[in-house]
C-alpha cells in the first residue's frame, strides 16, 4: 500500500470489511420475554435503524448490497432488520480508476463502473489543484442532494475523461476469474482432487466468509439470565467454516475442511445461481486478502479447471 | 431448594476460581438461584455434599489428585471444568515433554519430599466431565453464561469457532494480515472477546485450539508458515497454557484429508 501524492480521496481499494456489518448486522436481538404471574410477556424486538448515508460505495459493494437484497428482502422470507436499514439507506458510490491487486470486478461483472442501484455515483478527477468530481445521479433523491451542492453541468470533455479513466481501470484488474461456465465447473468436480489440496492449507477459521459482502448465513440462539425469569433470542451472523453449522441430529454433516471449503466455494460460485440467479461472487478480493494463510479463490478456481476431466 | 455448587481446586493458579468472585455485579443474583455450598477460595464453611454442580480448577499432576478427583466426581452431579489447567493440563504440562525429576531436582532443595506425577494431565483423562470450560483464565460471561444455563436446563451458548469471528463481529482488523503480527487466532477457541487483537496484540491461544474434524486438532501446521517467527519463537508460541493440546497435533498434521466420517 503506498499513498498517492495528488489528494486523491477515493484513490483506496476495497477496504478490510464491506458495508454488511451495517446493513446486516452481526448480532440482532429479535425479541425478548419476561416471565409474569400467568406465563411469559414476549415483546417483539421493532427495527428502529439509523439512517445511514454510505459514502464511497465501490461497485464491488454495490453489486454485493444488490445480491444481499435479494437474499434477505427480495423472496418469500424477509429479515425486517434488514429492510428496514436498507430502504433508509442514501448510497454514494465511487466509480473504481485505481483496482488493487486482489481485485477481479472485471470478471465478474460488476465493475469497475458502478452498475444501478445508487443515488450518486462518482468518479474523481485529480488535477493539479486536486480533485473533482464527475456525478452521475440515480434517484431523486440523489438530485435533491445535488440541488444543495455547489455544481454545475459537466463538460463533455471532463465526462469523456470520467469515462475513459473507469474503462482503463478495467485493464489494470490484478486478478481474473472468468465467469464462463463456474456454476458448471462446480457442480462437476465435486470429487477433485483439489478440495483435497486446499483442505491442506485452510484452517476454517471463516475469516473469508466473515469479510465476503454477500455471505449472509447466520444462527438463533436463546439466552436466558442468572434469575431465569428474563430471556433474549439472538440472530448472529454464522459460516459454513463453524463446525457447528452442519450440526444436526446425529453430528456435524461436514466434519472436515475439505468438505467445508468446498461448501463455501461451489455455493458462492454455483449453487447460488440456482437459489438466487446470479453468482454469490462480486470480485472485491476481500476473502483473498484477508485469509490468513493465503488462499486466493482466483487460483483455487484455475487449477480446477486445470484439473477438471 | 436451591441447587448447590462447589468449586474445586487442583494444580492451578486459582484465577479461573477468582472469575466467579470477580463476578460482583452478579454475585447475589447467582447466589438467591444456586448455593455456593463449597468454595474454600471464598469461605471456610463448607456445605454437605453430594453437590448438583462442580467447578473444578487445575490438573491432576499428584498420586493424592488422582483419588481426589475420583471423590469430587462421585459426589457431582454435574462436573464442569474451567480454564486450561483442567482442560489441558496447563502450563504445568510442559514436564510432559521433559524429565519431571529433573525438574523436581533444580527447584527444591530437598526433592525427595516431592510427590509428583511425570505428566500432568486433564481432568477429563480421569473422570467423565460434563462440560469444558475453555480459557486461561475462564471468561466471567462465559461462565456466567454457563452456569445460567444449567439453572434453566438448556445448552449453553459457548461456540466452538475460532476467535476470527469474535474478531470481525468486533470489527477488529485482522492484526496477522495488516500488520504481520503473529496471532493464533485462527486455530484458537474463541471465548475471550478478541482481547488482544483489539489491542494490537497477536492472540496468544490461551483458550486452546478450537475444534476441528470430530474433535480432533485444527490445522496449526498450516498457519505456522505464516507467523513469521523462527523456530524457537514458534515452538515458544505453541509452549503456553495449552501446550499438551497445541502439541497433539504437529505429529499428525491435518487429518482432513478425505471425506466426512460415518457419523
Amino acid at each position: 500500500m503506498h499513498r498517492r501524492g495528488d489528494g486523491a480521496a477515493f484513490a483506496h481499494t476495497a477496504g478490510p470489511q464491506s458495508w454488511k456489518p451495517f446493513l446486516h448486522r452481526p448480532r440482532v436481538k429479535l425479541w425478548d420475554a419476561d416471565r409474569t404471574g400467568e406465563g411469559f410477556e414476549v415483546r417483539d424486538q421493532a427495527p428502529d435503524p439509523p439512517r445511514y448515508a454510505f459514502l464511497g460505495v465501490r461497485p464491488c459493494d454495490l453489486r454485493a448490497i444488490a445480491v444481499q437484497d435479494r437474499v434477505l428482502m427480495g423472496g418469500r422470507d424477509v429479515d425486517p432488520d434488514y429492510r428496514a436499514r436498507r430502504q433508509g439507506a442514501f448510497i454514494i458510490a465511487v466509480n473504481c480508476t485505481e483496482p488493487g491487486e486482489t481485485c477481479f470486478c472485471v470478471s465478474m461483472g460488476t465493475g469497475p463502473e458502478a452498475g444501478p442501484g445508487y443515488d450518486l455515483a462518482f468518479t474523481e478527477l485529480v488535477d493539479d489543484d486536486g480533485p473533482r468530481y464527475v456525478v452521475d445521479i440515480g434517484t431523486e433523491a440523489g438530485a435533491a442532494v445535488m440541488a444543495d451542492v455547489p455544481s454545475g453541468a459537466a463538460a463533455g470533455a471532463d465526462v469523456e475523461r470520467a469515462r475513459a479513466e473507469v474503462r482503463a481501470a478495467a485493464d489494470r484488474m490484478g486478478r481474473e476469474m472468468p465467469a464462463l461456465g463456474l456454476r458448471d465447473l462446480m457442480a462437476e468436480n465435486l470429487d477433485s482432487p483439489r478440495w483435497d489440496d486446499v483442505a491442506e492449507r485452510c484452517l476454517s477459521c471463516g475469516n473469508c466468509t466473515m469479510v465476503c459482502p454477500t455471505c449472509f448465513c447466520t444462527k438463533v440462539t436463546d439466552t436466558t439470565d442468572l434469575t431465569g425469569d428474563h430471556a433474549e433470542r439472538w440472530q448472529l451472523w454464522d459460516s459454513c467454516f463453524d463446525l457447528d453449522f452442519s450440526h444436526l441430529h446425529g453430528g456435524n454433516v461436514r466434519a472436515s475442511a475439505k468438505s467445508r471449503y468446498r461448501q463455501w466455494l461451489t455455493h458462492k460460485l454455483g449453487t447460488w445461481h440456482d437459489q438466487f440467479g446470479s453468482s454469490g461472487c462480486v470480485g472485491c478480493g476481500r476473502c483473498v486478502v484477508w485469509c490468513p494463510v493465503g488462499i486466493d479463490l482466483t487460483a483455487e478456481v484455475a487449477a480446477l479447471r486445470a484439473e477438471a476431466p | 431448594m436451591r441447587p448447590t455448587l462447589a468449586v474445586w481446586k487442583f494444580a492451578s493458579c486459582d484465577g479461573c476460581q477468582l472469575t466467579l468472585l470477580d463476578c460482583e455485579d452478579e454475585l447475589l443474583a447467582l447466589t438467591g438461584r444456586i448455593e455456593i455450598a463449597h468454595f474454600l477460595e471464598a469461605t471456610a464453611a463448607v456445605g454437605e455434599g453430594p453437590y448438583d454442580v462442580s467447578l473444578v480448577e487445575g490438573s491432576v499432576t499428584t498420586p493424592e489428585d488422582l483419588e481426589r478427583i475420583r471423590h469430587v466426581r462421585a459426589i457431582s452431579r454435574k462436573l464442569i471444568t474451567i480454564g486450561a489447567c483442567a482442560n489441558a493440563g496447563g502450563v504445568q504440562a510442559l514436564r510432559n515433554f521433559a524429565d519431571v525429576r529433573e525438574f523436581a531436582s533444580v527447584v527444591y532443595a530437598s526433592p525427595e519430599y516431592i510427590e509428583t506425577l511425570a505428566d500432568s494431565t486433564p481432568i477429563a483423562a480421569h473422570v467423565p466431565v460434563d462440560f469444558e470450560l475453555h480459557g486461561c483464565p475462564i471468561d466471567r460471561r462465559q461462565l456466567l453464561e454457563v452456569l445460567s444455563a444449567h439453572l434453566t436446563g438448556r445448552k449453553p451458548d459457548v461456540p466452538a469457532h475460532s476467535v476470527c469471528f469474535e474478531c470481525k463481529n468486533r470489527g477488529n482488523v485482522c492484526v496477522m494480515v495488516a500488520h504481520g503480527t503473529p496471532c493464533l487466532g485462527p486455530v484458537t477457541h474463541a471465548g475471550c472477546g478478541a482481547i488482544c487483537p483489539a489491542y494490537g496484540r497477536g492472540c496468544y491461544g490461551c483458550f486452546g485450539p478450537t475444534p476441528n474434524w470430530s474433535g480432533a486438532r485444527p490445522n496449526t501446521r498450516a498457519l505456522l508458515p505464516w507467523l513469521d517467527m523462527t523456530e524457537d519463537e514458534t515452538e515458544r508460541v505453541l509452549s503456553t497454557f495449552n501446550v499438551s493440546a497445541f502439541r497433539e497435533e504437529p505429529g499428525g498434521g491435518p487429518e482432513e484429508s478425505g471425506d466426512d466420517p460415518p457419523q
